[in-house]
């Protein structure tokens, strides 16, 4: 069993602001679990432009954004485990997680949940049709080409306009491939303004509002889409169906916090953010539990993440020093 | 005199900004911007009237590295028009680790006398 002060689940953005502040605010035991081989979280697939203008006063990207972290990490003492995947958390405070050199059980005082989140899949959309291969969720396919370097197809149609498709119809664009276009089942995208001027009007892709797909076509591999305009009622209007040929999909339609965890050590939940309840200043329902980051809820901006994963790092720490009462 | 809108893709509040614009002596001159919240707006919308430039970013292949791409982007926003040039020379670029945050990778991409430089360590 390792003993530690203050133990953090994930190591992108909001874990690696929440040790940081441990750190500074007098806790010396601090370990950082991570499940990938790196730190920083989503940070390392969203290569682009726009983080950190409130937090660093500079304009950055998220690869940018998560090494200046990383580097502030260098000489505070604050331990890391990557390539180490918790498998639990209990209300005593007991991590269980299996790291290359097996099952590791670690006891903590206070414990802080920075998983993140993950994206809602197709299984979530109703969309009828086959299951071929050259479905992707935006962020899977963002990670293959950012990271893993592998193009998931040469004609993309891109279906719901959240920023991670519209920043994906660039990447993929910009990488020599065609978007047939972005489709939007509402009147409006729900993706920032600045988004869809730079990554869809500065390449001319179209972004059709109230059109939705009613089928994805192919048996193998996606050959097509069939889209359609829909009504107030968000019902396909018939007469107004239309076959797009493509061999790619990609899906973005939103993202829900990371909890099997939380859900497993019984934490309360809260239905509207789906992340745990907030108890105040980020606690959970079990004492000496926090959550911060996207697995607390969603946010737009890293800086925000950023700048709450500091409250939560020391309240994390008056706790460890029995400031915080039960 | 013309108006033109513009949206600032400066940060996220994406202003919608005015600018009066019109030809003098054969040159596009800038009268009058509107709707910014910042002093950086100003700067983007004059410069997206008279020549639009965006930062650039995408990956190289690095051998030795953790993964198998290194990200990288314009040390400063570039000519839009250059995009696709730059891209070019960054799809043929290739590195060796150990390279850091803020190297440079291509030096003067496109003829644009902007560098290319590393995102992170690699
Ligand atoms: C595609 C995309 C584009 C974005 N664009 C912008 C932008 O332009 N500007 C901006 O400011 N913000 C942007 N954001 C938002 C911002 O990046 C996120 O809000 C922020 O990264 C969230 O940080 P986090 O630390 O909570 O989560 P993450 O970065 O997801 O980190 C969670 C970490 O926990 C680890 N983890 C999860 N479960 C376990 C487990 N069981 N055991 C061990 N480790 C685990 C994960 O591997 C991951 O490293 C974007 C987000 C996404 C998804
Ligand atoms: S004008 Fe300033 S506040 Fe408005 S979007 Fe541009 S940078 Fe942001």
């Amino acid at each position: 069993m390792i003993n530690v002060d203050v133990a953090i689940v994930g190591g992108g953005p909001a874990g690696l602001a929440a040790a940081i502040e441990c750190r500074n605010s007098g806790c010396e035991n601090i370990l950082i679990l991570e499940r990938d081989k790196i730190l920083g979280g989503i940070l390392n697939q969203c290569i682009h432009a726009g983080f950190g203008l409130s937090f660093y006063k500079e304009e950055l990207t998220g690869p940018e954004f998560a090494q200046r972290q990383i580097n502030e990490l260098k000489g505070t003492g604050i331990k890391v485990m990557t390539d180490t995947m918790v498998l639990s958390v209990s209300q005593e405070k007991v991590i269980t997680a299996c790291s290359v050199e097996g099952l590791v059980e670690i006891q903590a005082k206070a414990i802080i949940l920075a998983m993140g989140c993950r994206e809602r899949t197709r299984g979530m959309l109703r969309i009828s049709g086959t299951r071929p291969s050259g479905i992707y969720t935006a962020g899977t396919a963002q990670r293959l080409v950012n990271v893993e370097g592998y193009m998931p197809g040469k004609e993309v149609v891109i279906l719901g306009s959240g920023d991670i498709g519209l920043i994906m119809a660039r990447r993929m664009t910009l990488e020599g491939a065609h978007v047939q276009g972005v489709y939007e089942i509402m009147p409006k995208s729900n993706g920032l303004k600045r988004n869809i001027v730079q990554c869809l009007d500065d390449f001319g892709i179209p972004l059709h509002l109230n059109t939705t797909a009613i089928e994805i076509h192919g048996k193998e591999r996606v050959i097509g889409v069939t889209v359609a305009r829909v009504n107030q009622n968000l019902q396909p209007i018939e007469g107004t169906e239309e076959f797009i040929p493509c061999d790619t999909v990609l899906l973005s339609v939103g993202l829900i916090p990371e909890n099997e965890l939380s859900l497993g050590c019984g934490i309360v939940m809260d239905p509207k953010t789906r992340g745990p309840k907030d108890y105040g200043a980020f606690a959970t329902s079990v004492p000496g539990i926090f959550a911060c980051g996207n697995a607390h809820h969603v946010y737009d901006l890293v800086d925000n993440v950023a700048k709450d994963a500091i409250k939560v790092g020391r309240t994390a720490s008056e706790f460890v020093r029995g400031e915080v009462s039960e | 005199m013309e108006t033109s809108k513009v949206i600032c893709v400066v940060c996220p509040n994406g202003c919608e900004i005015s600018v009066d614009h019109e030809i003098q002596d054969n040159e596009l001159k800038v009268l009058n911007i509107t709707g910014n919240k910042c002093e950086r707006g100003e700067k983007y919308a004059e410069s997206e009237i008279i020549c639009p430039v965006r930062t650039l970013t995408s990956t190289v292949a690095i051998a030795d590295g953790m993964f198998p791409r290194l990200p990288v982007k314009s040390a400063e926003p570039i000519p839009k028009a250059s995009m696709m040039e730059a891209m070019k020379e960054i799809r043929k670029k290739k590195v060796t680790a150990p390279v850091f945050m803020g190297d440079v990778i291509i030096s003067n991409v496109a003829g644009t006398g902007i560098d290319i430089i590393a995102e992170k360590n690699g």
